[in-house]
This record gives C-alpha cells, sequence and structure tokens, in this order.
C-alpha cells in the first residue's frame, strides 16, 4: 500500500526528520490560507498522487505570490497527472500539500527499503540527489553506496556514519544526517513499510538536512497490526475495480485487453493470461479467485470481470485441489443465469471431481464453450473473441 | 528416495485443531502420510483425529519423534509458530499461511541462520501448497492423486501451476520424484536453488522442472547454480509474460519492481545459462518428456 507525501512526512517527523514547513489543502482558498500561515515569499504548491516523478509531469509549481498559489491549486486540483509511475491512466490530484520554499545548497538520494536477494533491509544513498535512481543506477553506478542492515539487530551507528560521509557531507553535519538516518530507519521499521524513499534529501544554505520529498511503501500483510497506517489508504488513488475486488476478498488487475479472466491460484492466472497472449489474444485481467470458491464468490468474481465492457469472451480456468469441480461448475451454471451473460463463455476445469464438473456444465443446456487442456481452452477463447469481433463489424 | 519427506517422515500439525488445519490433516492421513499427531496450545493431552494434540512443538518431538511439521496457524503467529518448530528440532517444516508479514519472516530467517547448517531447520513456503513425494507422503494441500510416482523433481512458487505441470507429466505418463513448493512471497524459507540442491542429490530423480514467475531474482540466481553445479538438466517455465511493470499479480512477491524481474528477462537470462525454457504453459509437460528422452 502507498501513501501520499505528505503523510510519509507526517510518519517522518514523529521520528525526528527535519522536513519544510507545509501543510493540507484541498482548495484553492486553503491553499493560500495554509501559504499565509507558513509565512515567506516562496512556496510549492505539490499535487499529492501516488507516485513518484511528479515534478516532470508538472505536478509541482513554485510560487512567489497568494495570486500565483491560488492559481497553481486551481490548476493542479482535479488534474489527472501522467508519470511513468502511474500507466497511461494517470492519477487524479484531489489534495495539494503547500511547502515553505527551501534554501537548498546540495540535493541527495536516500531510501531504504527490503532487500529479497540478501532478505535484509537495504539502505541506498548517492550524493546526487534530485534525479531518477534507476537512471544512474545505470550511468553512474560508483556514484551509488548500498549497505545493507540485519534487521533482528537493526541499524548501527557506524552504518549511519558511513552513509553520511559517502553522501559527501560535512563532518559539522554528520551527527544531524545519523539522527536522520536513523529516524528514517525507525519509520520503516516500526510501521511494516517495506520502502522509504527521499528524493531530495537536501542540505540546506544553513547547514540543516531536509525531506524535501518522502514516499513510503507499506507491506499489506502487515496493515492488519498497522491500523493508523491503513487508514492512510486514500482509495481514490487505486483502480475502482481493483478495490471492489480487494472488499470481496479477491485478487483482480485490470489491463487492457478484452479476454476476461477468471483463474485459481496466482500462478496459474500469470500462466493463463500467457497462454492467451501466445494464442494470439489479449488478457483483460488478472484474476485470482482463491481457494475455496463458493458459488457466491464465483458470482461476483464473473460481475467483476463483466464490469470491464471490452471484455468480449470470458475464459474460466480452474485446476482444483482445495477447491472441487463440481462446486466450481454449479457456480458457474448460477452466475452465467442470474447475470444473463450476453458474451462466449469458455470452461476449462481439471483435478478433483473434474468428471462431475463436466457433467454439470453439460447438462446446464446453456451455451458454454468447454475445453480439456489450458491451450485448447486459451484457443477457443481467442477463437471465440475473432467471432464477436467480427460480427460487430 | 525422492527429497525432504517420504513414507517414513513423522509429520506433526501445527494448527491442528483448526477448521483448515483438521481438514488438510484428514486429507494428508488418507493419502498415507505418517501423521503422529498435531500441537494446538492449551489442547495438550486432548485426542483429536484419533491422533494426540501437544501443547509445543518440543513435546511432539520428545514424544512421539515429530521430524516434520506443517504450519496452518493464521499470519499474526505463523512466524512464532515456525521458530517454535526449528528450536524444537523439526528437521523439515512446510509453512502453508498466506499473508505473513516481510518482517516476521526476516526475523524467521535470521532465527534459522543461529543453528548450524547440518541442525538447521529446512522451511519452504510461506504460502505454499506444500511438499509431495508421490506415492510415498504427502506434506501439503494439494490434490494427491493427480501426481504419479516417477523421476522428474517439481520446484515452484505456484500451487495450482504446480498441480497443471503434474497433470501434463501424467497425461504423458511421466511421473514425479518430489514436487516443492517454495511459496509466492517476497522472502521464503527455501529458494529456487535451494531445493535444485537437493534434487541434484537425489538418485530418483533425472530431471528438474523449475516454475518461476515474475519478481525476485530466485530464478536466475537457480539457473546459475544449475550451469555451474549439476549434472542434472533444468527445464524451466517462467509465468507472467502479460504482467505489466509494477503491478502485484495477486502472490505477493509477483511484482517487477527491478530490472530482471519480468518474466522476458528472465527466460532470455535461463537460456544464456543453459536452462530449457518450455516455450508456453501448455508445454511443461513436452518438454520435460523431450528432455528426458535425450537421457535414455
Amino acid at each position: 500500500m502507498d501513501i501520499h507525501e505528505y503523510q510519509a512526512k507526517e510518519i517522518l517527523t514523529e521520528y525526528g526528520v527535519k522536513i519544510a514547513d507545509g501543510g493540507l489543502a484541498y482548495s484553492p482558498e486553503d491553499a493560500v490560507q495554509r501559504a499565509r500561515e507558513i509565512g515567506g515569499s516562496i512556496w510549492a504548491v505539490k499535487a499529492q498522487i501516488h507516485s513518484g516523478a511528479r515534478g516532470k509531469a508538472g505536478g509541482i509549481k513554485l510560487c512567489r505570490s497568494y495570486d500565483d498559489v491560488a492559481k497553481a491549486a486551481e490548476e493542479l486540483l482535479g488534474k489527472r497527472l501522467v508519470t511513468h509511475q502511474t500507466g497511461p491512466a494517470g492519477k487524479v490530484c484531489g489534495r495539494l500539500y503547500v511547502e515553505a520554499g527551501t534554501d537548498i545548497a546540495k540535493e541527495l538520494y536516500f531510501c531504504l527499503l527490503v532487500d529479497r536477494s540478501s532478505e535484509r533491509i537495504v539502505m541506498v544513498g548517492s550524493a546526487q540527489g534530485g534525479m531518477d535512481i534507476e537512471e544512474l543506477a545505470q550511468t553512474n553506478p560508483e556514484a551509488i553506496t548500498k549497505i545493507y542492515i540485519e534487521p533482528s539487530v537493526g541499524l548501527q551507528d557506524f552504518q549511519a556514519r558511513a552513509m553520511a560521509f559517502a553522501l559527501g557531507l560535512p563532518v559539522s553535519m554528520i551527527n544531524t544526517a545519523v539522527k536522520t538516518i536513523n529516524g528514517c530507519y525507525r519509520a520503516l521499521r516500526d510501521n511494516d513499510a517495506n520502502m522509504l524513499e527521499i528524493n531530495p534529501l537536501v542540505v540546506t544554505g544553513k547547514e540543516d538536512l531536509l525531506a524535501l520529498d518522502c514516499k513510503m511503501g507499506f507491506d499489506d500483510n502487515a496493515l492488519f497490526r498497522r491500523h493508523r497506517i491503513a487508514e492512510l489508504r486514500d482509495k481514490t488513488q487505486e483502480d475502482p475495480r481493483e478495490m471492489a475486488a480487494a472488499d470481496r476478498g479477491l485478487s483482480y488487475v485490470g489491463l487492457d485487453g478484452d479476454i476476461g479472466c477468471m483463474i485459481n491460484g496466482a500462478g496459474l492466472a500469470m500462466a493463463t493470461m500467457d497462454m492467451i497472449k501466445l494464442a494470439g489474444g489479449e488478457p483483460a485481467n488478472f484474476l485470482d479467485v482463491g481457494g475455496g470458491a463458493s458459488p457466491e464468490r464465483t458470482e461476483k468474481a464473473f460481475r467483476l470481470v463483466l464490469a470491464d465492457k471490452n471484455v468480449k469472451a470470458m475464459l474460466v480456468n480452474i485446476f482444483a485441489g482445495i477447491n472441487r469441480c463440481d462446486w466450481i461448475a454449479e457456480g458457474v451454471v448460477h452466475a452465467v443465469k442470474k447475470i444473463d451473460m450476453k458474451i462466449p463463455l469458455i470452461v476449462r476445469l481439471s483435478g478433483t471431481n473434474v468428471e462431475e464438473g463436466r457433467r454439470i456444465i453439460a447438462e446446464s443446456g446453456l451455451p458454454i464453450i468447454t475445453a480439456e487442456t489450458l491451450a485448447e481452452a486459451a484457443e477457443k477463447a481467442v477463437q471465440a473473441r475473432n467471432e464477436v469481433v467480427a460480427r460487430e463489424g | 528416495m525422492a527429497i525432504l519427506i517420504n513414507e517414513n517422515t513423522r509429520i506433526i500439525v501445527q494448527g491442528f485443531t483448526g477448521k483448515i488445519g483438521s481438514f488438510h490433516a484428514q486429507d494428508m492421513i488418507n493419502y498415507g502420510s505418517k501423521v503422529v499427531g498435531g500441537i494446538t496450545p492449551g489442547k495438550g493431552g486432548q485426542s483429536h483425529l484419533g491422533l494426540p494434540v501437544f501443547n509445543t512443538v518440543k513435546q511432539a518431538v520428545d514424544q512421539v519423534g515429530a521430524e516434520a511439521s506443517i504450519v496452518f496457524v493464521p499470519p499474526a503467529f505463523a512466524a512464532d509458530s515456525i521458530m517454535e518448530a526449528a528450536d524444537a528440532g523439526i528437521k523439515y517444516c512446510v509453512a502453508i499461511t498466506d499473508g505473513i508479514p516481510t518482517q516476521d519472516m526476516m526475523k524467521v530467517k535470521n532465527f534459522l541462520r543461529r543453528f548450524s547448517e547440518d541442525e538447521r531447520m529446512i522451511l519452504t513456503g510461506p504460502n505454499c501448497a506444500g511438499t509431495i513425494s508421490p506415492g510415498r507422503s504427502m506434506l501439503g494441500i494439494m490434490p494427491g492423486h493427480i501426481y504419479m510416482q516417477g523421476n522428474v523433481g517439481i520446484v515452484g512458487r505456484s500451487g495450482t501451476l504446480g498441480y497443471e505441470a503434474a497433470d501434463q507429466l501424467k497425461r504423458l505418463g511421466i511421473g514425479v520424484s518430489t514436487s516443492v513448493g517454495i511459496g509466492g512471497d517476497p522472502i521464503n524459507g527455501s529458494s529456487h536453488r535451494d531445493i535444485l540442491e537437493h534434487f541434484e542429490r537425489d538418485p530418483e530423480t533425472k530431471v528438474v522442472l523449475m516454475i518461476g514467475e515474475i519478481g525476485g531474482p530466485q530464478e536466475v540466481e537457480a539457473g546459475m547454480f544449475a550451469k555451474e553445479h549439476m549434472t542434472k538438466p533444468l527445464v524451466s517455465y517462467i509465468a507472467g509474460l502479460t504482467a505489466p511493470e509494477g503491478r502485484r499479480m495477486g502472490h505477493a512477491g509477483a511484482i517487477i519492481s527491478a530490472a530482471g524481474e519480468s518474466a522476458a528477462e528472465k527466460v532470455a537470462m535461463l537460456k544464456d545459462l543453459g536452462v530449457t525454457v518450455a516455450p508456453t504453459p501448455s508445454a511443461m509437460g513436452e518438454t520435460v518428456a523431450s528432455v528426458l528422452a535425450k537421457l535414455a
């Protein structure tokens, strides 16, 4: 789960990490009010969307008057911002963060994340902040320092010092940096975050260290014990279909194709989507119905897939282990009748009680296309989709 | 032979008396697995499914000689149960539980490193379907009847895609020595590579099928291990060709977040390492068959 910059910064301040003065705004009037409260003569008005690289997408505006602030807010609120992280659909800005302008002497990069390879927390830093870290890793990998932290022991001061020196900070700032780095580590650990990125971390003219941006991502599996974090979820930033699926206990990812899918198990779901592609089609979604798919659950899954108006044909592929094919077949027949499905449906059942499942489908009298193997299922789905497209002209 | 479990492996069930634990314990017993009891703290001394219930894993090890365990404990308490098993001297543990926090798994891995290598419990999972040595023992939640006994080792992240592979093999008359699910989580007990090491040592296994997916470095690490240390051929399939970058595909660990983590990149790297890659998920069986045929 991702959160907004302002929320991440609020967490950081609780751990002693300094940020610039700022406040949240939902309207141009709010924004001007925040700017007045902050004082000074230069402000940054920042779109709050779940994505990095907002600056390049025009989501951050520097303002030198209250009028400018109002204008920037007017422009950004409700605007759809597209970055390389949001995908082509972009994300709509519904909140602004108004921040005091900062006297920047130097921009640094700092990040903590769960490293799957070492199974530890890795701390990544670079004296060259403000730019895309992946680009830097390609063009100048020596400019990046990585330090591994053993989570059961925690971050040690010598590691924080090593990072501070690697960031090129003067001796006079090392203690400040150690405090900041320690604060970031505790913020990550205490909240079950799996990523905390500050880009840029800035050195001010007065030799202070400020987190000018902050992105935090959290472990979905740990939200059950991080109620406060779970409450920070901003549903407007997530795909409404995926949210609806999650609320029903289904795992769904919307895609651009037109063959809808309902499959049990994430691996088989990905493999089935691959098979559709190899057969010449494009999957409309990833959908894992999981184990124990009751008729109610199957119906919900059908409704979710068919809510996507692009879907021209639907493929159900179930390899029953805990599930039983006869339950699934009953669920499918029930769903098709109840929903009054208009597009072709291809069903492939395998595993526990498969004969019984196939019999239920065959005896239902419904125009369901059946398949025995994965390849056959994908080919029939693509064929059915092509026929629908041809009919529609 | 087979790896990790056989007909003599003495099994206990952690989270024994719960609904899910009971259901699968009965299924394992029906398959012929040697289940010798279970753990539910506070219910020690009772009997469940005709088997003794213990308060602690240590008691089960001492009193009924438990060697392997399967964990059905809910996510919030699962890491604790896994560490209890390791501490009690269990040799092999399968964690079925889906949804264990990543930081908890990091703790588990660190806890396991305290033991010397020959005393360290082997853990597979979490978030997996378990392990089966067909015809001998099932320590998992898979439909046992789809597996035929034979010479192909299977290691995979996904449950149902592993079933698909076993089914394809069975249709071709090919059996499985052991099938191991390593689970869909970002940090897991054993990697693909760890399991390959076991298969390489098993005289019964002739070919290994590795079923991978997008996200993380483990498939390529396993490919490197196979190139340098394995005499047996490795066949692979990587799921997620159509998965977009940065989106989690069901499994907590199935997300392309760095270079080299997409299916296409993994396939290219595995091919470079000499691994035979099945071109489609429906060709896993045929590809294994063709590699087996070359051995004969």
